[in-house]
């Protein structure tokens, strides 16, 4: 979600650079219309231009079946399709109810069954929404025992405005956990109001071991111009080494990936532990 | 109700450290009147105990030279402690005749740290602040201990939770009320937080424990989580995150007041602090030092026009 659309050379060096990283997954691009996601729209070349080193995963975005039959011949081995715990947001983001929406992914999940290609399934706003406020923690359960029955291999539980706090995280969770297994569950956050890594420490320590992050926190909030959204990988991973939680990713090396996105979109890295460490 | 059936802490005391830890590591020299305004706004959010200036040479610390006229100039309202450094016996005497009632001495858990800061070992700033707690004892006024690089020291490195407890060990005995635990470089992280407060509370009882924890690695709210989940029921922040790190130039300091009271009201937990209110004094202060606040609650409502 940066505004200048990046180059397809520097999103190709960006994730040959975070394949380098010990990363075991790197959600590549989204095979969605140009005319949606404009900075999406070389999805196919960049698919095609990415050096895929064995044992990383590089999952897309495929919001319908178009999409996911695009994906697939561009390459793709991974998909993941996107439902949310909130009806006026998914009114608001696809025109129709969460009902229809998981209807629209189904077509995706029998072809991908056919294929044998993985899918991951997120659910937007599960710890609150822009548009209803207050998410109820069933609700976010029902969505994501719904997807988790359609057959996607991990539900990626995501805070989308960044609003939850470690309370409302320890709710949620326990809903949901009572419909998918802890195994299949991933998290999120955002960091929007600097709550992600709080919330991200409750979730690890209720058994959740899969964590979004991203390089440099990149990826602002739309609902709150100018505040930032996605949590920095940099300071998820200093988190989890000094919780002696291993996680393969070198510090260094996606620190120096994050310089690289960061200078290549002439902008300032949302990470502490990138600033903190360039000044030491 | 929710925080009691997460074994948190049903109050958490917010100590206030913006207007001396936050203003002493700022660039701006703010006008007396400027400090007078963001202390008296504080006063009215609902948090106990604001730090308010620090009875030190100006010649060390020139952003602190107007101390004598922050301490009397003050609106004082009742259930609301203000604190003040003292960092020597003739400190100690000059905050006492300007008016303050409570005060802090502040110890290192790092040798290095010690040497660099106040160019003299741990035992004798130790000895230095024994004369200060004898003169607070004898006048009733209450003492705050803080013990510095308790998660790390930008010259040692790694610092043995054993160390951290032995200091602290050694303030609480002179006859500190509380022991404010400080990350001073942010270097920490849950593991190590965990490890250290399990030292020092050997030694010091729970209810008498505060950690004060800097986010120059983004790690604060995690450390404070991992703190009160263990018990301890006094934090320290400082409005709109004022106050850099003076051991890695450009870098934050001090976690924000509204992303902590943000998270204990997400918890359950309760602390008397109106969010709302902390905001526009971060505001406040954030315009008069023509800086962006360090909050990101604060960014994000102003952002969304909530504020």
């Amino acid at each position: 979600s940066s505004q200048n659309v990046v180059p397809t050379p520097v999103k190709i060096s960006l994730i040959n650079m975070l394949s380098e990283t010990g990363l075991q997954v790197i959600e590549a691009t989204s095979f969605v219309s140009p005319k949606w996601v404009p900075q999406m729209a070389d999805h196919t070349e960049v698919m095609q231009g990415i050096n895929k080193l064995p044992g990383i995963s590089y999952p897309v975005l495929t919001p319908n079946l178009k999409g996911f039959q695009a994906a697939v011949a561009a390459g793709a081995k991974e998909v993941s399709i996107f439902g949310a715990a909130s009806e006026l947001f998914t009114k608001k983001n696809i025109n129709c109810s969460i009902e229809e929406s998981l209807e629209r992914f189904d077509e995706v999940m029998t072809a991908a069954r056919a294929a044998s290609i993985p899918v991951r399934g997120y659910v937007s706003c599960v710890l609150g929404c822009p548009y209803e406020g207050k998410i109820s923690a069933a609700k976010v359960a029902e969505v994501s025992k719904k997807m988790y029955s359609m057959g996607c291999y991990e539900i990626s539980l995501g805070d989308t405005i960044g609003i939850g706090t470690p309370g409302s995280m320890r709710e949620m969770l326990t809903a949901v956990m009572k419909e998918v297994p802890v195994g299949a569950l991933a998290v999120h956050c955002h960091d929007t109001y600097g709550q992600a890594l709080a919330n991200i420490l409750v979730a690890l320590q209720m058994g959740v071991n899969v964590v979004d992050a991203s390089v440099a926190g990149l990826g602002g909030c739309p609902y709150a111009q100018g505040a930032s959204g996605n949590v920095a990988t940099e300071d998820l991973v200093y988190m989890l080494n000094g919780l002696g939680i291993h996680t393969g990713g070198d510090p260094q090396k996606l620190m120096d990936t994050g310089t690289f996105i960061c200078n290549a979109l002439n902008r300032r890295t949302n990470s502490k532990v990138s600033q903190a460490s360039c000044r030491l | 109700q929710e925080s009691q059936a997460s074994g948190l802490p049903e109050y958490i005391k917010i100590v206030e450290v913006g207007p001396r830890d936050g203003l002493q590591n700022e660039k701006v020299i703010v006008p007396t009147d400027i400090k007078i305004e963001l202390i008296n706004q504080l006063s009215r959010t609902g948090l106990p105990a604001i730090e308010v200036t620090s009875f030190v040479s100006s010649k060390w610390v020139p952003q602190m030279a107007d101390h004598k006229e922050v301490m009397r100039g003050i609106e004082r309202h009742p259930g609301v402690q203000y604190p003040v450094l003292t960092p020597n016996l003739q400190g100690f005497h000059s905050a006492i005749a300007a008016g303050a009632t409570e005060v802090s001495v502040f110890g290192a858990a790092s040798e290095s740290f010690r040497k660099m800061n106040i160019n003299c070992s741990i035992e004798e700033s130790i000895e230095k602040f024994e004369e200060v707690a004898k003169s607070a004892r004898n006048m009733n006024i209450p003492v705050r201990g803080y013990v510095s690089c308790a998660l790390g020291c930008p010259y040692e490195g790694n610092i043995i939770p054993a160390k951290v407890a032995e200091v602290s060990k050694r303030l609480y005995s002179m006859g500190c009320y509380e022991i404010s635990l400080g990350d001073t470089i942010g270097v920490g992280t849950p593991g190590s937080m965990k490890r250290m407060l399990e030292a020092v509370m050997k030694e010091i009882p729970l209810s008498a424990l505060a950690v004060h924890c800097h986010d120059t690695y983004g790690q604060a709210l995690a450390n404070i989580l991992t703190a009160i989940q263990m018990g301890v029921a006094v934090v320290d922040s400082s409005v709109a995150g004022l106050g850099g790190c003076p051991y890695a130039k450009g870098s934050t300091g001090n976690v924000a007041t509204e992303d902590v009271i943000y998270m204990l009201n997400g918890l359950g937990v309760n602390t008397g602090v109106n969010l709302y209110t902390v905001m526009e004094a971060g505001n406040f202060i954030c315009t008069a030092l023509n800086k962006k606040t360090n909050s990101k609650v604060a960014q994000a409502s102003f952002n969304t026009g909530t504020i």
